[in-house]
């Protein structure tokens, strides 16, 4: 039962066609992330327009079906965002994940919070939340535009 | 050899998983400990308890008496010539740093050269590492051929005038591969080189002869083998634990203390600064013994039976691609499926009580060779049986399911 909550179709779908996995040429922000349990990496390219609004957003990287659709689906959901809504969202993402039954944030459109709420379930599986959260962290240092590479192992 | 008798001294085995038998395939990683062991630990700290070698009362006495046994067991166990050449340390990774770090001191210079392979676990190259800021050394790799194997001929390719040191796996954590350690080591002496070999993997599958392979270090880490954690053994040539320094200072290694110097202890005690895993080295005792009891090369028989199993079934699986095909191969299974991330693997196999390991299992540099970011590693133990192969294959076929959905 558990394992079917994890690998939900929309995950397995993302999960095999990663949506916005290129190298973006046109960026002016980025950042590296990499888990350094498992290997996985991964790369956010942003571009921010001046009123601080990313109006692109890809992703290179590789790792487990988990990573990818996090990272997949982020891409999709911070297109058009403002900084400001970009952490109100990656703290919201971050708590669900962690504990909370559900999104907080009002930013999100139904279909949109269905999408991201099909994460939740890595909740059971400790060892797995890093695999959805690299992307969101590496996206919080891209807004930075810092060059620390982000490892999971200095969040909880 | 009953493999029902043997699995019924591990009480792991006797509680469920998660609501599951557990299908234990993680041995590489580290081994399940049998009742005599745990009950060890347990009588010690409840009945005998008392520090080593410090005071002069009866129980310490006893204690000092029992920790002592469990070298001479070791000793035996491997075929070393004397029990001052077995040394106890925090594990593996303790003994290898023990080994860079004195021996970098004393006779690494800016230029020299140490040679590991492309299998090696971090444990047998970061320690090595360290040495290349500090002593100014070069490490070179052995190569492997394409069936993950590590030849007498690639070592002999890479050793030049400048190599000081050769430290090796026995046998491969990810590809199995046995290493030919006896004719390596011959080759190292026929020009003067001492060798490291790291036998994590060797020490609870094959028969050890420390005299015979004629290596000058070997390091043992006894969580592997059916012992506790926090404890592993370095095995060292008297010769060099006579000429090495000390690598750690402390209480219990000393001879004289004075305000103006010291003068370091005998061996054993020489390499055992401060209170030791005392309890961990009198029930690794009972680890030798529960070997001895059943045989080395009864075990060696039965995990290279089931290997062959292993390999047979997971070949007929087509989704399956297995890491390696080493002739001489220890009872480790890597294999990756296409399209399926080996974390994905170990959380499905997970809930059907399967245990393996999915990463690079501390092994990088191998896995950028091989150009996989991760494997799926299914590793075997005394009390492995045919019955979880084929649950493991299950399970296998489950993940296709999962994800051809
Ligand atoms: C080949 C190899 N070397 C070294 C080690 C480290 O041993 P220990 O855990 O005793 O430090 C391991 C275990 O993970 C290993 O498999």
């Amino acid at each position: 039962m558990d394992l079917k909550e994890l690998y939900q179709e929309i995950i397995l779908d993302h999960g095999k066609n990663p949506r916005n996995l290129k190298k973006s040429d046109n960026f002016n922000k980025d950042a590296k992330g990499h888990n350094p349990l498992c290997g996985d990496k991964v790369h956010v390219f942003l571009k921010v327009d001046e009123k601080n609004k990313i109006s692109d957003i890809a992703f290179e990287g590789s790792g487990c079906a988990i990573s990818m659709a996090s990272a997949s689906i982020m891409t999709e959901l911070m297109k058009e965002k403002k900084e400001i809504e970009v952490k109100e969202l990656v703290d919201d993402f971050l708590e669900m994940i962690k504990q909370n039954p559900e999104l907080k944030s009002k930013i999100l459109e139904d279909n949109e919070k269905t999408k991201l709420m099909s994460l939740s379930g890595v909740k059971k599986y400790p060892m797995r939340v890093k695999c959805a959260t690299m992307a969101w962290h590496t996206l919080t240092a891209a807004m930075k535009n810092s060059n620390d590479e982000t490892n999971t192992e200095k969040f909880d | 050899m009953n493999i029902d008798n043997i699995k019924k001294q591990f009480p792991i085995f006797d509680n469920k998983v998660q609501n599951n038998d557990l299908v234990y395939l993680d041995s590489a990683n580290s081994s399940q400990k049998p009742q005599v062991v745990v009950d060890r630990i347990y009588d010690f700290y409840t009945k005998e308890f008392s520090n080593v070698g410090r005071s002069v009362h009866y129980l310490a006495v006893a204690a000092t008496n029992l920790y002592e046994n469990t070298r001479v067991l070791v000793q035996k166990y491997i075929n070393a010539k004397d029990p001052n050449e077995i040394v106890f340390t925090k594990g593996a990774t303790e003994a290898i740093n023990l080994v860079a770090n004195t021996f970098g001191q004393k006779f690494l210079n800016e230029g020299d050269e140490i040679l590991l392979t492309e299998l090696e676990h971090h444990s047998n190259y970061v320690p090595w590492h360290y040495l290349r800021k500090s002593r100014g050394i070069k490490i070179n790799f052995a190569e492997i051929n394409s069936d993950g194997e590590i030849t007498l001929e690639s070592i002999e390719k890479n050793i030049n005038p400048k190599t000081k040191m050769i430290a090796i796996t026995h046998l491969s954590n990810v590809t199995g591969a046995i290493l030919p350690i006896k004719e390596i080591t011959k080759l190292a002496h026929s020009k003067n080189i001492p060798i490291l070999i790291d036998g994590c993997q060797g020490a609870p599958h094959l028969k050890l002869d420390m005299q015979d392979i004629d290596c000058d270090f070997y390091a043992i880490s006894c969580h592997k083998m059916y012992g506790p954690t926090g404890l592993g053994i370095l095995y060292a040539k008297k010769k060099w634990l006579d000429i090495l320094p000390p690598y750690q200072g402390g209480g219990g290694m000393i001879r004289e203390v004075k305000k103006e110097g010291i003068t370091f202890g005998d061996l054993p005690n020489k390499y055992e600064a401060g209170t030791m895993a005392t309890a961990q080295v009198i029930a690794f005792g009972e680890s030798i013994k529960f070997l001895n009891n059943i045989g080395i090369k009864n075990i060696e028989h039965h995990e290279s039976e089931l290997t062959k199993y292993g390999e047979e079934v997971l070949r007929k699986n087509n989704s399956v691609k297995l890491i390696g095909n080493p002739k001489n191969k220890g009872s480790v299974l890597s294999f990756t499926l296409d399209g399926i991330h080996a974390h994905d693997i170990a959380t499905i196999l997970d809930e059907d009580g399967v245990a393996i390991r999915a990463g690079h299992h501390c092994c990088q540099i191998l896995h950028d060779k091989l150009g996989l970011q991760a494997t799926a590693r299914a590793s075997l133990g005394v009390y492995n049986t045919k019955d979880d192969i084929d649950k493991l294959n299950e399970s296998i076929n489950k993940c296709k399911k999962i994800f051809d959905k």
